[in-house]
């Protein structure tokens, strides 16, 4: 009988050895439209698909800082017009063929060719030539100098793609990465497996599901089912406290450069007047949506800037809520009486239920606001596109974005010449100290003009089981990077 | 009066009562949001507690019922203004084009399910109460029209109808004075029912983001919002539910004790 026993323990210990998992099932909440980074704005292709599948010549790494990719080193001309990046050899697509210095040179010409519909593309622009040197190194020439060019090179936008997969890659993507692309089932989810042949270090998992569930209570059931083993930019803030108390859990608050705005139609009356503006921006109380909508994560934001950042400048000051002052700067304006507008709002809760509490405040100060939910594609179609709106609710989650300011004919319809000749001029600036001061002075400048209404920085919750590590806690731009991640038991 | 009757009339009253009553008064401002308090358990200040923007919930369930009740009760006029003389017109030219024409459009509008074009109208034209009442309106036309047709078919059989003809009315006067009369019992019925469906499908609406917008205050979104917060604060969902539940209850008891009330065979029965 004890024989039997000990045979037994040792028999359960042996299968728990056996057991290390290496396959992961990950959950976000948005599925791609398709799979290519390089022609859509969409960032979930990015959330399934940077740095597993796809890499480009730089990455960002987990804290945002600038790291090599398939470049491995770069030399930058005295006057910075040229760069000159060594890949890394021994590169090879996952269809077999090889990396050189063409597939870069395909990828960043395709990027910034006149009929390209990269989502970016205005980052690219400034790239005059592309040389391919040898199979192994490659020269960009600029128009002018961008301190900004080893960053805007790692975005998803700007990855490495070749020639040769270009024709399928929405729907068959083929990279350099650690993981290739295995399957997708449609409104379901994407397999990826490891890539046996990845010119890096190998990682920890053999095979990664990435599961799309969108609903709140939905996530919350496969969560705590452990239907998933990890979610990632979990949907529902008021059931982490579930999560918290649960030992079968880990719950990283990471924050995200989701920047969450109530973004005006600056071209459409009344928002052209900047008073009405700065009457909105008092009207609105932050920390209430903060606790309302997101209970308790976030943020507050007084300009279009991430708060971790170090170039950040609290200017929450400027629109401190004042619902007097808000009626006031109305009258002065001419709006005594207020005004009725519309608040198109997406499908995320910070959106429905930010807008509702928005909506209540904005009532308060005698501004009535007709709500109305759209789905994303509308959204993007009314809104993004066609700037048919008075106000939205929106988190700008790509990084280092406040340069959209600078495009008049992005959807909110700021046009300040001042702002895009800084823009311009910060480009073209490398000294870091004078980058600096120009990023607090463009701060500033928006927030002085009351372009938005700055809410806060979205916050980016991951629910995952306690045995995971190497999830990347934050979202320096939208991604899953999956190279870390393993189980410790 | 059967059981069934006092009931379901008394549960119809309370909820017509307390959305008439939430014209004059609510308990709190239905719009005014109170983040602090939110998630309160009911009993204390709040009746019925309060929801994830700290608003009564007792208040916006008087509001919702308005909502509701508007909804549904509009929905049912359409239903019989216009399906009741499209049926009396069928049967009173039975077997004719116009009988043929009235028949099968109503049965192609039935062989839809309502819901599913009610979801249609509302994403074609818009989400919103007054679309809601169009969509659950137009499906009740063909109910009313069918229930009409038939009751008149037998009735237009009888003598005193002959009577009528014989006299020389013609056959519209015919349908209004004498055969509207006598189906007027089981439109009162139907008119109950058709009533606890066009609730039901404006909650379901609303749940899914179709009925009535916010800020105007509405049980199916109550409920939708309640949705992820049922285990940290389930009386946010189970309330305005049981609401509904309750309604339509009171409704569909209203509607057997008049059927059994109109009804002569048991009246007979009764006494």
């Amino acid at each position: 009988m004890i024989l039997r026993l000990t045979l037994a323990a040792a028999l359960l210990g042996g299968t728990a050895a056996l057991a290390q998992q290496t396959d992961l099932t990950l959950a976000i909440q948005l599925e791609p439209p398709h799979l290519d980074p390089t022609s859509a704005a969409a960032g979930a292709i990015d959330s399934v698909l940077y740095s597993n599948v796809f890499e480009g010549l730089t990455s960002f790494t987990e804290t945002g800082a600038i790291v090599p990719g398939l470049a491995r080193e770069w030399e930058i001309s005295e006057d910075g017009l040229i760069y000159t990046f060594h890949l890394a050899q021994g590169v090879t697509f996952h269809d077999g063929t090889t990396f050189d210095a063409e597939d870069v040179k395909f990828s960043l010409d395709r990027a910034r060719a006149e009929d390209s519909t990269n989502a970016q593309k205005a980052l690219y622009t400034g790239i005059t030539d592309v040389t391919v040197i040898d199979p192994t190194t490659v020269q960009l020439t600029l128009d002018a100098p961008n301190g900004n060019l080893l960053f805007n090179l790692a975005w998803g936008d700007a990855v490495i793609v070749a020639p040769e997969s270009i024709e399928g890659i929405k729907q068959t993507p083929i990279g350099t990465g650690p993981f290739k692309f295995d399957e997708w089932r449609q409104g379901d989810s994407i397999t990826l497996v490891q890539n046996a042949d990845y010119w890096g270090e190998a990682p920890f998992l053999t095979k990664a599901t990435f599961k799309f569930i969108s609903d709140p209570t939905a996530a919350f059931a496969a969560m705590m089912a452990q239907d998933v083993d990890a979610f990632s930019g979990f949907p529902a803030p008021e059931n982490l406290p579930q999560f918290e108390g649960d030992p079968r859990f880990a719950v990283i608050k990471g924050s995200s450069e989701g920047e969450t705005i109530l973004a005006m139609n600056n071209k459409q009356p009344p928002f052209d007047n900047p008073m009405v503006r700065e009457a909105l921006s008092h009207a609105i109380d932050r920390q209430a949506i903060i606790d309302g909508a997101m209970f308790g994560l976030g943020t507050p934001i007084g300009t279009h800037f991430a708060p971790h950042n170090p170039d950040y400048v609290d200017l929450t000051g400027l629109s401190v809520y004042d619902p007097d002052r808000a009626r006031m700067l109305l009258v002065d304006a001419g709006y005594a009486e207020g005004f009725t507008t519309t608040l198109k709002l997406p499908p995320p809760s910070y959106a429905r239920r930010g807008g509702e509490i928005i909506a209540s405040q904005l009532r308060n100060v005698g501004i009535e606001t007709e709500i109305t939910n759209l789905e994303w594609a509308q959204w993007l179609e009314e809104v993004f596109r066609g700037k048919d709106f008075g106000l939205t609710i929106v988190s700008h989650t790509e990084p280092f974005d406040i340069g959209i300011y600078a495009r008049p004919d992005y959807y909110f319809q700021y046009d300040n010449p001042e702002f895009q000749a800084l823009m311009k001029l910060l480009n073209a600036t490398t000294d870091p100290a004078a980058r600096s001061d120009m990023l607090a002075e463009a701060q500033t400048i928006i927030a002085q003009d009351y372009v938005n209404g700055y809410l806060f920085q979205l916050a980016f919750p991951t629910v995952a089981d306690a045995r995971l590590e190497g999830l990347w806690p934050n979202q320096p731009t939208q991604a899953n990077d999956l190279t870390k991640v393993r189980w410790t038991q | 009066m059967s059981r069934n009757l006092i009931l379901g009339g008394a549960l119809t009253a309370l909820f017509l009562g307390a959305a008439a009553l939430s014209f004059l008064w609510t308990p709190y401002d239905v719009t005014a949001l109170d983040i602090p308090a939110r998630l309160q358990p009911p009993g204390g200040a709040h009746l019925l507690g309060t929801d994830h923007f700290g608003r009564d919930i007792l208040s916006m369930l008087m509001v919702g019922a308005r909502t509701s009740i508007a909804v549904a009760l509009v929905a049912v006029g359409i239903g019989i203004t216009i399906g009741v003389p499209l049926g009396l017109a069928a049967a009173s030219r039975a077997g004719g084009w116009m009988d043929e024409l009235i028949s099968r459009s109503a049965d192609l509008i039935f062989a839809f399910p309502s819901l599913v074009i009610a979801i249609l109208i509302t994403a074609v034209f818009g989400p919103g109460a007054l679309n809601a009442i169009l969509a659950i309106g137009i499906f009740n036309i063909p109910v009313f029209a069918r229930l009409a047709r038939g009751a008149a078919l037998s009735l237009w059989t009888r003598e005193f109808i002959l009577a009528a003809r014989v006299a020389g009315k013609n056959r519209t006067r015919i349908s209004a004075e004498h055969i509207l009369p006598n189906i007027a019992n089981l439109l009162i019925v139907q008119c109950t029912i058709q009533f606890s469906l066009g609730i039901l499908a404006e909650a379901g609406l609303s749940y899914v983001g179709l009925g009535a917008q916010p800020p105007i205050p509405s049980w199916g979104r109550m409920l939708a919002d309640a949705q992820t917060l049922v285990s940290l604060a389930p009386h946010v969902a189970l309330i305005p539910g049981l609401t509904i539940v309750f309604m339509v209850l009171g409704l569909n008891l209203l509607g057997d004790g008049l059927r059994d009330h109109f009804d002569p065979r048991l009246r007979v029965l009764r006494t």
